[in-house]
Order: structure tokens, then sequence, then C-alpha cells
């Protein structure tokens, strides 16, 4: 199907695919089974210049946005969505400082992500601060050029593993919905440690752990943008990379679907293949249709994006919620399909399903997406008014 | 440093099959790519120029969509490249190919190392290597898995059969790599857009004053009279029952036919 | 020069078209067309016509007088004062060749001092005579000291046929020799004959990794040489009471020539069965998931005296040293048994393997091709068939 895609858009595409089927595929069942960082493909992406994907050419990126992003993010979750999500956490991680950082800190910190160098991180949710992120305890107290930074993050993707992070801690509760601000930490800045590494059910070839602050001095020049803004940053860099978990989502879905449908083709009972049986095809119909839908809408939003437009929130939030729950479905249909083969080990689509669950939960629940796509038609018929 | 690096355009020989019915070879939907040991040469020639600076030329003989490969080297960070091709190198042999690979290189000018992956993967000859090496005059080392140069001098790590020998030998040398030398790069994408804008020479007999006599059939020494597949090796059983019957049979089998 | 169909002489008949590796012959109007943006003159398609329709009009510039050239050379490769396995293979088949076209046999042998007593051997194995060149820089193998002598030797001798072993340095050397004297080459060759009208020397070889062959032959330049993979013909039975003659020279190596120095020689420790020679070999592939899980491969080869051999997917996943690989960019063998463990048989393996005399397969997948070439399958788990059938080995050789 011809999505469009422009010249280059078809390049990010193609390089994408081949380090994922190159690269990723051979590794996939090992990372799987040990939680080892998938570095060689790292360095593969570095090589084929997709770490810099939507960071702009003068800092040493190729200048792409969110759809490139998204085929990106796509082509590798095909294969294996564990270590698509190393790459595509890298981007949440740096949006804040796409979006907020002042020229120092492009200069400081693009270059290095742009070339593979360093990955980053988004250190946002904490322990008692999951989808109520108001609720988040780490402060950030002011101490003349300085804040002391303490508390904990929770559940952090690349945690560990990245050296560049933009946390979100309180500077002053009082102000509420104002009181966060964003920082760019670095990994090794004194009163910066890591907890533990989390053993987790699926995407376990991305690292996910716990940053630890006690009393991190930090430089008021690592601010994103000014004191307050900390909510702001965090949620419009969530809009933007929305589309890029779902993405993600869209790629497990596939994969899942072409081992089904591969599969159905090969195995025979009551002496026919079973991809002959009714039963089976409507189950691949429906994979294969709502699997383009959520592509279709990953695609939308993502230009939406990309065209500039300010209104996003309610299409981030559409596509993040569609196709994750379309990939918890295709995954599920997937091993049923592939029968007892399917629940056992050696054969691949057990682990797109453990590794679909997440995408319902992380960047913000399925449950607070419809919150916000909820609220943003009230909004629109309000503003209609 | 100048180094020449000499690249083929295979088709996927993994996927190339025969047609049962017409006893050709299936080339419809068969892919041409970078033969593979061609890929780690490239690869060994933009790690040298990495380190010690220098440019990477490279050059291949092929047919006009040959020049496919070429963007795909531009891709993957060579400098130059040439595409050689003219009619009248149609039909040679690893004789005329090496005369005619050799010219081109002298016509370049100056350089260091050539490089060439260990065989092509159609033709699994791995003649072409040691043929350009008598060509230009220069000493040869086949069979890289290692390369180091300092100061004009190049060490050598080559993988034989049961042993690595390494080997020192002054610059100027042309190496043959096998795929053991290095993991090549993926593509990059200002690589590919670079590739796309490309403008490639195409160099033809005149061009690099190469001897009517020497090339394209005229000048090589073999000739294919007849191509055919394989017999098919047939006629094997597939054991049946649970694994310890199946194991008990085959050692029967094997003990009954004395060969362990 | 170029090709055409004398449309006089073609019926339509069609044969043309498969011998066309290119598919570049279709005919229309029961006339054969040739396609010359597909042609590349390889010369396949005018022998396949029954009414000598197409014709390759090829200019002979080059002029030898093929009658000077006489007899077949087989190059004695040496290591470490031994002359090597191969050699002998190819004095048996070299034999043949000598006796259908009634030349002589003979053997071309360098090295320093010590190699002169291999002469024995060579002669006793089927060598007329043996051309035995001696100097110390000649004691290890290089490629120029090498090339020129024996480029001298040949342009002074004018054997008519020359064989190489395909090793490393059968390949590294017979390219440069036939560059240099303009000879034709033909690399791995499975068979070899004379042909009865025209004599000349029928070299069929595999190409395309295996899934096709070719017979290439070498018109109007001399020597015709080609070399040969080792296991791929037999050995030469030796004949103790055989005499030869030995011819020797002490050749002086030009310092030009000297341009390579063989600085050091590691030898591979872990392989202690050499892969090549083995009666029996147990190869691993992919399916034994884990490195870890070559000791199942070596627990079965250490019991029935095996070799343990590899899939390039292994080699290359680091699982194993590639002094261990079998196939078309590994080592050709030909084992009594060869035990596949996990492997899927793809073409370029089968190439390194394909003419071992028993071949069992041992994979969970039963569409695997290495199925249709095995001797015996077994469809199953490795992972529980091959400890069983080490156990049951073990307790009945006891």
């Amino acid at each position: 199907m011809d999505y469009g895609f422009t010249e280059e858009q078809k390049m990010v595409q193609e390089l994408a695919r081949k380090i994922a089927v190159e690269k990723a595929l051979p590794l996939r069942a090992e990372l799987d089974e040990t939680g080892r960082f998938p570095w060689e493909v790292v360095k593969a992406l570095a090589e084929a210049n997709l770490t810099g994907i939507a960071i702009e050419e003068k800092y040493g990126g190729i200048g792409g946005g969110t759809l490139e992003y998204c085929i990106a993010t796509e082509e590798l979750s095909i294969i294996c969505g564990g270590i698509a999500l190393a790459y595509a956490a890298t981007g949440l991680g740096t949006m804040p400082i796409i979006m907020f950082g002042s020229e120092e800190q492009k200069q400081k910190y693009l270059p290095d992500i742009a070339a593979g160098k360093k990955l980053a991180a988004f250190g946002l949710t904490e322990a008692n601060a999951g989808s109520d992120a108001g609720g988040m305890q780490t402060t950030a107290k002011k101490d003349g050029d300085y804040y002391i930074l303490n508390g904990t993050k929770q559940w952090i993707t690349n945690g560990g593993e990245a050296s560049t992070y933009s946390v979100i801690a309180i500077t002053d509760r009082k102000k509420g919905a104002r009181g966060a601000s964003a920082f760019i930490l670095e990994k090794d800045m004194p009163g910066f440690t890591f907890g533990k590494k989390e053993n987790k059910m699926g995407i376990r070839a991305s690292a996910t752990s716990e940053l630890v602050f006690q009393d991190c001095k930090v430089h008021k020049s690592q601010m994103l943008g000014k004191e307050g803004m900390g909510f702001i940053v965090a949620m419009k860099t969530l809009d933007r990379t929305r589309p890029g978990i779902a993405a993600q989502a869209v790629g497990i879905a596939q994969g899942a679907l072409n081992e089904a449908l591969k599969y159905s083709r090969q195995r025979e009972q009551f002496g026919a293949k079973i991809s002959t049986f009714q039963a089976v095809q409507h189950m691949l119909a429906d994979m294969a249709t709502q699997t383009e839908a959520a592509r279709c809408l990953v695609y939308a939003a993502a230009r939406s994006i990309d065209s500039g437009s300010e209104e996003t929130s309610k299409m981030s939030a559409m596509c993040k919620l569609f196709a994750s729950d379309t990939a918890m479905k295709v995954t599920t249909d997937a091993v049923q399909i592939f029968g007892g083969y399917g629940y056992m080990k050696e054969y691949p689509v057990e682990k797109m399903m453990r590794d679909a669950k997440i995408t319902q939960i992380y960047e913000g629940t399925n449950q607070i997406q419809r919150n916000v796509i909820s609220l943003e038609l009230i909004k629109e018929l309000a503003a209609k008014k | 440093m100048n180094i020449v690096v000499c690249i083929k355009q295979v088709p996927g020989t993994t996927q190339v099959k025969i047609n049962p019915e017409t006893n050709t070879l299936i080339r419809e939907g068969v892919e041409s790519i970078i033969n593979p040991f061609d890929e780690n040469a490239i690869e060994a020639a933009l790690q040298l120029r990495d380190k010690h600076g220098g440019k990477v030329t490279v050059i291949t003989m092929g047919p006009p969509q040959a020049v496919n490969t070429l963007k795909d080297a531009i891709a993957l960070g060579a400098d130059e490249t040439v595409l050689i091709s003219d009619r009248a190198f149609a039909g040679s042999d690893t004789w005329a190919t090496s005369y005619t690979l050799a010219s081109t290189i002298r016509k370049l000018g100056a350089f260091d190392l050539v490089i060439c992956g260990k065989q092509a993967i159609d033709g699994d000859t791995a003649q072409v290597g040691p043929g350009v090496s008598e060509f230009l005059n220069i000493p040869q080392v086949t069979f890289a898995v290692g390369v180091e140069i300092n100061n004009g001098v190049m060490k050598v790590n080559r993988l034989l059969e049961e042993t690595n020998e390494i080997v020192e030998v002054k610059l100027p040398a042309l190496i043959t790599v096998v795929k053991q030398m290095n993991t090549p790069r993926m593509p990059s994408f200002k690589g590919k857009i670079k590739a796309k804008s490309a403008v490639i020479p195409i160099w033809g007999a005149k061009d690099i004053n190469a001897e009517d006599g020497k090339i394209g059939q005229k000048g090589s020494p073999t000739s294919v009279v007849k191509i055919f597949t394989p017999p098919p090796k047939g006629g094997g059983e597939i054991l049946n029952g649970s694994v310890d019957e199946m194991v008990d049979v085959l050692v029967k089998k094997l003990r009954d036919r004395k060969v362990c | 020069m170029g090709i055409k169909v004398i449309n006089d002489k073609c019926i339509g008949c069609k044969l043309c078209i498969p011998a066309c590796p290119l598919g570049a012959i279709k005919v229309e109007n029961r006339k054969a067309i040739i396609d010359m943006d597909k042609c590349n003159l390889c010369g396949a398609c005018p022998s396949s016509c029954k009414f000598n329709a197409i014709e390759i009009t090829k200019e002979d510039v080059h002029v030898v007088d093929k009658s000077q050239y006489k007899n077949i050379w087989v190059f004695a490769e040496q290591y470490e004062g031994a002359v090597h396995p191969v050699v002998i293979e190819l004095l048996g088949e070299g034999r043949k060749l000598a006796k259908d076209l009634g030349v002589e046999l003979c053997a071309l042998l360098l090295g320093d001092a010590v190699i002169e007593k291999e002469t024995k051997e060579l002669i006793e194995c089927g060598a007329d005579k043996v051309y035995l060149a001696v100097a110390p820089e000649l004691k290890h193998y290089t490629t120029l000291p090498y090339s020129t002598v024996i480029s001298d030797m040949i342009r002074q001798h004018k054997p008519e046929i020359v064989l190489f072993g395909a090793t490393t340095t059968g390949r590294d050397l017979a390219s440069r020799i036939a560059a240099r004297i303009n000879a034709g080459l033909t690399a791995d060759c499975t068979g070899l004959a004379i042909d009865k009208e025209t004599k000349l020397l029928m070299q069929t070889r595999p190409a395309f990794g295996g899934n096709i062959m070719a017979t290439i032959i070498c018109k109007n330049h001399r020597p015709q040489m080609s070399t040969v993979r080792p296991k791929v013909f037999k050995r030469a039975t030796p004949d103790h009471s055989r005499k030869g003659q030995v011819i020797k020279s002490t050749p002086m190596i030009a310092q030009s020539d000297l341009l390579v120095n063989i600085v050091d020689v590691i030898k591979d420790t872990t392989s202690k069965v050499n892969l090549a020679e083995a009666e029996i070999i147990v190869s691993g592939g992919r399916g034994l998931q884990a490195p870890e899980n070559f000791k199942l491969v070596e627990e079965l080869a250490g019991v029935i005296g095996g070799a343990v051999g590899a899939s390039r997917a292994t080699v290359d996943a680091g699982w194993i040293s590639s002094h261990h690989q079998v196939g078309q960019t590994g080592k050709t063998v030909c084992p009594k048994l060869y035990i596949a463990v996990g492997i899927s048989g793809a073409i370029q393996h089968l190439a390194g393997m394909g003419s071992s005399d028993i071949i069992v397969a041992i994979n969970k997948d039963p569409d695997a091709p290495i199925f249709k070439v095995a001797t015996y399958g077994i469809v199953g788990d490795l992972f529980e068939v091959v400890p069983k059938l080490t156990r049951k080995l073990k307790e009945v050789r006891g």
C-alpha cells in the first residue's frame, strides 16, 4: 500500500528495515532472555544516521520529523518491540531539549545524540506518580545559582544506559500546575545514581531502571525553559512522542500478523492448511484491518504534528490508544493462530504478546488517553459556541 | 591514503533457483546485491581511510545497471566511484576482467592499496584479485582477515586453512579480504542522499586505453560450452517412530555400513 | 565480433532457449532472436543448436602453436616439507588424463633442499617426471617467487595442462601465473575430461553457489590450467616399484620478487582433528541455539572419532572459529559420514559437504533442505536426539 512517503521517508524506511532484519532479528531471542541492552543495533542505527532522525541538520541530525521517527520505530518494532524501544525512548528523552532547549543546551547535547554516541531518557514517572503526574515527590530546591534534586524516578526506559536525562521535579508545590520544572541531567553527575534494573514481562531488551537523586546539585543553566514550566514540558513532550509509541504498537502488531500469516500457510490439520479455514481467515482479516487502521491513524497524527498544527493532543491520544489496543488484540490472536506452538518460547509470537501489553500502559495509560480525548472533544465543542 | 576497491554486482545467489522446465536461472525477482565479500572490502577501505585519512575510490566492471551498486558504495561512504562499462567487455572471463580492472586503476593514477573481496558469489573463482595484482605488477596478499598500516608498510593477518599467517609488505599492494575481516557498516541516510544525486562517470575501453585483443571475449582464454543443473541428490529416507526408535535404527544402519 | 542467428538454418525448435543462462533467447515467428542487452557472449548456446544456426564470430587474436605444448603437470604443493594430500588426488586424476592424451604426467615441486625426499612419493603415485626447483627462498610459499619460477618453467617446458589444488596456496598462485603467461584458468573443477574429438580439457565446475554447473574450455591459450578442491578426486594408489625422472634446478630468486615477508604463523589449537582430512564429521548449525550447545556436537564427535564442523551461521555468530566452517566460503569436505545437527542445509552449506558418502540430518523442521540430500533423516528435537544418539553409539562401541 502506498502511504505517500517522500523519497527521503522511503530511505528511512529502507534503512530501518535493513537494520531490523540484519541486526535486530538475530539478537531478539537472546536479548529477550537475558535482558542485555542492544548496543549493536544502536551502533547500526548511528551509522545509518537514524539516531539523529528528528534532530535538525545543524546539530548533526537529518532534520526529519515525527513521521520519520514513527516510520523507523515501526520498522524496528516489526522485528522486536524491545529493541525498538531502546531507540524510541531516546527520542522521548531528546524531545524536551528540541522543544524547549536554549541554543546553548541544544549545541551541548544534541550533536552527540544525533551521532548515536549518547542515548537519552525521560524522567517523569514515580512510584506514587503514574497517571497522577502531579503527585510526584521529587523536588528541586533552589539554592543560589543551583537546584538541589532529591527523589526517585521509577520505570525510566534507558535508565542507566543513557547519558542525557530530561527530568521533571517539583520546584514549588504551592504553585500547583506551575509548580514543577524540567532539567537536563547527565549520567555521573554527583548525587545522581541508578536504582535497580527492572525484570519485566516484555520489551526486555530495553533497560528500565530507577533514577535516584540524593542532594544532586544542578546548575540553573540545566533548566529547560523557565521555572514552573515542568508540567507543560512534560505534556507537550508526550503529545509529540505518543505517535512514536503508537508506531511501536503498530510494528508489534504487524510483526505478529506476519508470523501468524506465514504459520497458517504451513500448518496442516485435517488434511488442509489452516489458512483455508474460514475461522482463521476471518481472524487474519480482522488483524490486518485493525493494524492498517492503526497505522493510518498514526501517520495522520504524525503528519498533523509535522505540519505545525497546535491541536495535536486529541490525535496523539487517539492513535496511541487505538494502536496499543490493536497490538494487544493482534498479538493475542497471533498466539491463538499458532495454537500450542504459540505458547512456546521457541516461537516468536508469545514474546510479541508480552511486548504488546506495555503499550497500553506507558506514555499515558489508555484510560488517561480516553480522558484526554473526551476533554478535547468537549473543549472543541465549547470553542464552537 | 589512496585506496581503490573493486566490487561486483551479483544476483543474490541464496535465492537463485533453476526453472526446472527451461533449465535456466530464474532471474526475475532476484535482486542484485553488492557481492558480500566486496562489502567487507569497502568496509576495510573506509576504516583505513577513517584512520589514516585519504580517499576511497570504488570501481566496478559491469552492465549499465551496475551503477546502482556504486550508489550503494557512495551510501556507505565511498568518496568517488567509476563504472567501467562497454559492449566490448562482454564475454570477459577472469583474465580479461583482471586486465580491464588493472587498466582502469592505472588510469585513476597513483594509489597505495587495492582491496578486493576474496571471491564473487556467482563465479566463485577468487581469480580476479591475483590477476589484477599481476597486471599492476604489485605484490598481493590474499585471504586477509586483519590489516594494519604503519609508515607505508602493511601488516596482514591471513586466514588460511589451519593457520593464521602474518605477513609484511611495503605499499603499494593488493589484498583480498574474507568475511571475518570486519562487520560492514550500515549505509547512512546522508550517504543515500549523496548517492541519489551523484553523477557517476562511465569509462569504456578507449577511456582506459585497453588493448583490443585483451578485453571481452577476444581477450578471454576460457569460454563456457555448457551449463546444466547438477543432478539432484536423492534416495534418502526419513526415519520414523519415537526418538529412541529412530536412534536405534540409525545406529544399526550406520554400523551395518561400517562407518562408525 | 558478435553473435547471430543464421535464419536460413534456424527452424525455431527452441533447444537454445534453456541453454542460455541469462534468458536472452526467445523464439518468435519460428526464429530464434537473441536479446543483445542480455547476451554476454558466454558461448553456451551454439553447441546446443542441432542445426548450427547460432554463430559466435570470434576473432582469434591470440595465436599460440598448440602442438608445441605437451604433457600434464601437477603442482605439488608442499607445506613444512610435506606434500599436500590434494597432490596425490591430482596425480590420480592426472594419470587418467595423461592416458587419454597419450602423454606424460609430471609433478612440479618447489621448496628448499629438504623437499627433495618428497620426489619419491610423487613418482610412486604416478609422476613420470618430477621437476624439482630448489632454493632457500622457496621453503615457505610466497606468491612472487613461486609465480616467477613456475611461469619460467612453463614457458620453458610448455605443458599443455597444469593442475593445482584449490587450497589457499593454489588459489593465490594459479591466477597470478595465468595472468602472467596469458593462460586460461578454471577454478574449483569437480570434473575433468579430455574431449575425444578436440582433445581439449573439458573442465566442469559449480557456479552460483552450486546452483548451476558449467563446463569450460580453453580453446586457444596454453597451458590449460585448473584448480581442484581437495577430496573431489580419489587419491592415486602408490606403486612402490614405479620409477621416474627427477629434473632438478636451482633458480635464482630475484630481489624484486622478495616483497612479502612471513612474520609469524599461528596454528589453530582448538581443532583436534583436521577437518579437511576427517573421515567422520559432526557439524553444528543455528539449531543449536547457543554456543555452549556445541558441546553436544563435540561429545558425539568424540565418541565416534569425528571432527567438528560448523555452518556459516554459527561461525558468523562467533560460536566457533572459522577453521571449522564447512561450505561454499568455508571448507569442502568429503567424509564417509557427515552428521548435520541443527543445520538447515542452505545451498552454500551443501556446496561444502554434498559429496559426503553418508549424510545424516537431525533437524526439527521437516521442510529443511538438508533432508533432500540426507541419506538418513531424523525430524526431531536435536536436544533430545543427539544425547540419545551419543549414548547409544557409546554403548554399541563398548
